[in-house]
């Protein structure tokens, strides 16, 4: 079921990449998105509007696209209810103390060339791959 | 002002839609790129390739231009030093991410699907975020106490 798609991958790629450099050309901003809510609620004077606004942006995309096609989003989950929890709370936690997630290091960091974006994509990435391993393989 | 946060919702409409084309909303398809020992797909590096494809040269341009076009200055982040804080940090998000196969912005857009699994994540997600911030609050603090729990409240 979950075969290479590589049309599909590029061109929604494409369209994240785009949707970075609209949010830098127009407001200044990276596109990370675990930083973009992280901030929130926000102490400093109008820095909280613009971060929810792109937000809602993420999930409307999301609902238009379901409209459209006429199809539910397919979202598949094979962990338990007490393990996802559990990522959630370690995704949130992690992507702050490391400064960013997939988006703002992994396509924003990388595009600058950020030595240090690079290396946390990489760890990232690599640490993910060992964990599925182990879950998937090792445990069960 | 408008047009500051227009520019945000349209930007954030366009990546939503990007995660959802490219499959990434949907934790098996990311799964089966992290699972280099099962049936692997290769899709996520093209979506990072897509991405970047317009990024690279995005950005560079950008860089020569003094201002955005709605907003004072670039909000670039600043620090380029890497310490075991950050590298801890990557680590820990590489280990909820393999479990799962969620990151925050799939996460995030997949609540379209209106899926209480999904808004557990989400929840779960927020609860960890607000953690860090309770333990070190990178924010301007005007009395630490306080804005800090208030924050955690919410």
């Amino acid at each position: 079921m979950e075969s290479f798609t590589p049309v599909s991958g590029t061109l929604g790629g494409v369209l994240i990449g785009l949707a970075a450099t609209i949010l830098l050309a127009g407001s200044g901003r990276i596109a990370g998105i675990s930083g973009i809510a992280g901030g929130l609620p926000s102490r400093v004077p109008g820095d909280n509007a613009w971060r929810i606004l792109f937000l809602i942006g993420l999930v409307l995309g999301a609902g238009v696209y379901q409209l459209v096609t006429s199809a539910p989003l397919e979202v598949r989950i094979d962990v338990s209810a007490p393990l996802l929890i559990t990522s959630g709370f370690i995704v949130g936690f992690g992507t702050r103390l490391g400064g960013g997630c997939t988006s703002g290091h992994g396509v924003c960091g990388v595009a600058r060339f950020s030595v240090r974006s690079i290396i946390v994509t990489l760890v990232f990435i690599g640490v993910a791959m060992l964990t599925t391993f182990v879950l998937r393989h090792l445990l069960p | 002002m408008m047009a500051r946060l227009s520019t945000s919702l349209v930007s954030g409409f366009i990546f939503g839609l990007g995660l959802v084309i490219s499959g990434m909303s949907n934790p098996a398809k990311v799964i089966g790129f992290l699972d280099l020992a099962g049936a692997w797909d290769p899709t996520l590096l093209l979506v990072m390739g897509g991405a970047l494809a317009v990024t690279i040269p995005g950005f560079w341009l950008l860089k020569k231009r003094a201002r955005p076009l709605f907003a004072e200055r670039f909000e670039l982040p600043a620090r380029k030093d890497l310490d075991a804080r950050l590298v801890a940090g990557a680590a820990l998000f590489g280990l909820g991410w393999g479990i799962a196969g969620f990151c925050p912005g799939p996460a995030i857009t997949a609540l379209a699907a209106a899926r209480l699994d999904v808004a557990l994540f989400v929840a779960a997600m927020i609860v960890g975020a607000l953690a860090y911030r309770m333990l070190f609050s990178t924010q301007p603090a005007k009395g630490t106490g306080a804005p800090i729990k208030k924050a955690a409240a919410e």
